[in-house]
């Protein structure tokens, strides 16, 4: 099809990527990063930005409520390793799909409405979704306990097939289990197909369908262009997305709470999407990296760990500089995120993306200066 | 008729809470044009306000307990006492209300601050961009508050001599079992009290007449002459006080920690939006009515038909509203609507 034709240099990118992103288990090792767990983390958020740009950076539209089809997500794939089977793909696909099936409720009422009025129903719908899954949903999310795989749960398929599992059961993908670097590059794995995908739809007709609604939706209105159906599938489509990071959350570690669809989790995502650069195809992915990265390395300080590193600077020096950096480490690691989302905001709206694209422009302008 | 009564009673000062913060956000962006992500951050930092004030004027020293003879026994006393005696006490007993004179002008500075080294830049740009940079100035401003107060909700008491609860019920010679706590009844008269006062000072000052011509006209106003910018960032000064007293006044009622704002925060935003963006007499009435309602919600009786329903309540009649009168229950109409 000529519609899903991509050019040689994106063709570049995405082997570049997956090269990337197979490979960290290698070159992120210097970085005191190279671990499942964290990798795990960064593949996941990394998938949820990547299509939570999808709505936010095509189409300008700020939903506050993404975290709730995250928490959908986890909790479907809980019940379909509960009822179903511990292996991985029923769970994924279900996941999935129940996550969209919200997206396009919330999405159809929510899609009524633009700029801040949108922000706020799908605020209020997460924050309903959060509500009823601490209190009156407690037979199916398990309340303020979280929602928990158990031994002797059926498994309808797994006793159908005879499969076994020794131990407490954990997420498997015929037979190999998803924890460590198996679950790593299964999430890998499914991060690169979302990237590709998202790469299918900036390149598409119905990307710049979606970049054209942005810049100016009254103009698509006018020419006669009913712009509501392409914003839902947008909608939905990052929906999808947040469920799927949600079911691999599950998938790595069996257990979902409600806390996963807290209005806060919805605002981390717009941070990663806006400190890696909005609208821009690697930056969301770039940003919840970065993120989850000095979230892992930030909280990990506590005052000793400090008095170490700066036991360089002579005595009193060493403890006033202490004093300074304790706040924003360790506990106080969202005093960092805080600030720093301020200042991209602010100096750098465009994101690290855009930082980068502005410094290399520099550092190419120059020598052309010379030559003159 | 007796537990309705006890409802709406509930109601009023969760409403007047919401009412004050509404009022604050919805002069903001009449006046400025900025949806202010951080005006929840600033009813903590009224809250914490009394909390400061409060520890102020406890700072004690040890000194030799006499009552105990068999060894050295040391308690804690507070500077107030030794200097003053029982009038000292009775200062740190009424803590809590006599912080309002600290908060007024703290939070005026806050607000002026704000102001000028950070929203007076945002005035051009997008919604989305205000919503995340202030968004972002709450995070920071509330973690500044948890790295000097911790993580736990600190106790504020009320002044004992308004400890207790009152019979309202045999006052309006109604039944005796309705009873209601005094502070929650002062802290109503204190938000309408509020509310009344900023709509007065908007109503009947000269000053209050500008920033009015300035929300409906800004550019005409600023062609006669007239600094509008100055103005309105007195107005920011404004709201920003209205939010630290309410959060001042709400200590006794709910022990303030460092995220009390982001909570009232998302339901203000509700309330802004449902009694209609810009509209003051919109925020005020629609943040008693949702008090209201979320009270009458959690009646058993209610619960036992709607499961749940007191958790969503306030969002459910946001969606509504917003679908069926997107301007809000009193929005003007232009303003914001599609």
């Amino acid at each position: 099809m000529k519609m899903f034709k991509l050019s040689s240099k994106d063709m570049m990118l995405m082997l570049v990527l997956s090269a990337a992103v197979l490979t960290m288990p290698i070159w992120l090792v210097p970085f005191g990063a190279g671990y499942p767990d964290l990798m795990q983390k960064f593949a996941i958020f990394g998938l949820f930005a990547v299509g939570f740009n999808i709505l936010f950076g095509l189409t300008g539209y700020l939903s506050f409520g993404h975290a709730a089809f995250l928490g959908v997500g986890s909790y479907t794939a809980i019940w379909s390793f509960k009822l179903l089977s511990m292996n991985v793909l029923p769970a994924v696909m279900l996941g999935t799909i129940v996550a969209g099936l919200f997206a396009v409720l919330i999405g159809y009422v929510s899609l009524r409405r633009t700029g801040i009025y949108f922000s706020i129903l799908t605020l209020a719908f997460a924050q309903m979704c959060y509500n009823l899954a601490y209190s009156v949903l407690t037979p199916i999310t398990n309340g303020e306990t979280g929602l928990r795989v158990l031994r002797d749960d059926p498994r309808v398929l797994d006793n159908m097939f005879g499969v076994v599992q020794e131990g407490s059961p954990v997420g498997s993908l015929f037979g190999v289990n998803m924890q460590g670097y198996p679950g790593f590059y299964f999430c890998a794995v499914m991060l690169l197909i979302g990237f590709f995908i998202s790469l299918l739809i900036f390149r598409s007709p119905f990307g710049m369908k979606l970049i054209a609604i942005k810049s100016n939706q009254n103009r698509m209105r006018y020419t006669g262009f009913n712009t509501r159906p392409y914003l839902l599938i947008a909608f939905v489509i990052s929906g999808m997305y947040a469920g799927l990071s949600g079911t691999l959350m599950a998938v790595t570690d069996p257990l979902a709470g409600a806390e996963r669809m807290q209005w806060t989790a919805s605002g981390e995502v717009v941070l990663m999407t806006i400190l890696g650069g909005m609208g821009t195809l690697t930056g969301p992915l770039f940003g919840a990296v970065l993120i989850k990265y000095f979230e892992n390395i930030f909280s990990a300080f506590n005052e000793s760990s400090l008095l170490e590193i700066f036991s360089f600077l002579p005595e009193p020096l060493q403890h006033f500089v202490v004093t300074i950096v304790h706040p924003f480490v360790g506990e106080g690691w969202h005093l960092t995120l805080g600030a720093l989302f301020m200042i991209i905001v602010i100096f750098l709206p465009g994101g690290l993306v855009e930082g980068f694209g502005r410094l290399s422009k520099k550092f190419k302008s120059k020598p052309t200066q010379k030559s003159e | 008729m007796d537990a309705i009564l006890l409802q709406i009673l509930n109601g009023l000062d969760k409403g007047g809470a919401y009412a004050l913060i509404a009022l604050g956000l919805t002069l903001v962006f009449g006046t400025l044009g900025v949806v202010n992500f951080a005006h929840g951050a600033l009813f903590m930092l009224g809250a914490f306000c009394a909390v400061t004030f409060q520890k102020i004027l406890t700072i004690s020293v040890k000194v030799k307990d006499e009552s105990v003879t068999f060894f050295d026994a040391y308690k804690e006393v507070p500077y107030l006492e030794i200097w003053w005696g029982d009038t000292g006490l009775a200062i740190i007993d009424w803590a809590v209300p006599l912080s309002i004179f600290m908060a007024i002008p703290v939070m005026l500075l806050i607000g002026l601050l704000m102001e000028r080294g950070l929203i007076q830049y945002f005035y051009k740009r997008t919604h989305a961009e205000q919503i995340l940079v202030t968004f972002g100035l709450a995070i920071v401003l509330q973690e500044i508050v948890k790295s000097f107060f911790g993580a736990n909700p600190i106790p504020t008491p009320a002044p004992d001599i308004v400890a207790g609860s009152a019979a309202v019920g045999s006052w309006l010679g109604l039944s005796d079992n309705i009873v209601y706590p005094y502070w929650r009844l002062i802290y109503l008269a204190f938000s309408l009290l509020v509310i009344f006062a900023v709509f007065a000072f908007l109503q009947f000052t000269t000053f209050g007449m500008v920033v009015r011509a300035g929300m409906s006209d800004r550019e005409t106003v600023g062609l006669l002459g007239i600094n509008i910018e100055r103005r309105f960032t007195i107005v920011f000064g404004i709201a920003t006080v209205v939010a630290g007293l309410a959060g001042v006044m709400y200590t006794p009622i709910l022990p303030p920690d460092y995220h009390i704002g982001m909570d009232f925060l998302v339901l203000s935003f509700v309330v802004v939006v449902v009694g209609g963006m810009g509209s003051l007499p919109g925020a005020v009435s629609a943040g008693f009515l949702l008090g209201i309602l979320q009270s009458f919600a959690s009646m058993n009786e209610v619960k036992s038909i709607f499961p749940g329903i007191d958790q969503i309540i306030i969002y459910l009649v946001a969606v509504v509203v917003l679908l069926v009168r997107p301007r809000g229950l009193m929005g003007r109409k232009g303003v914001m609507e599609d």
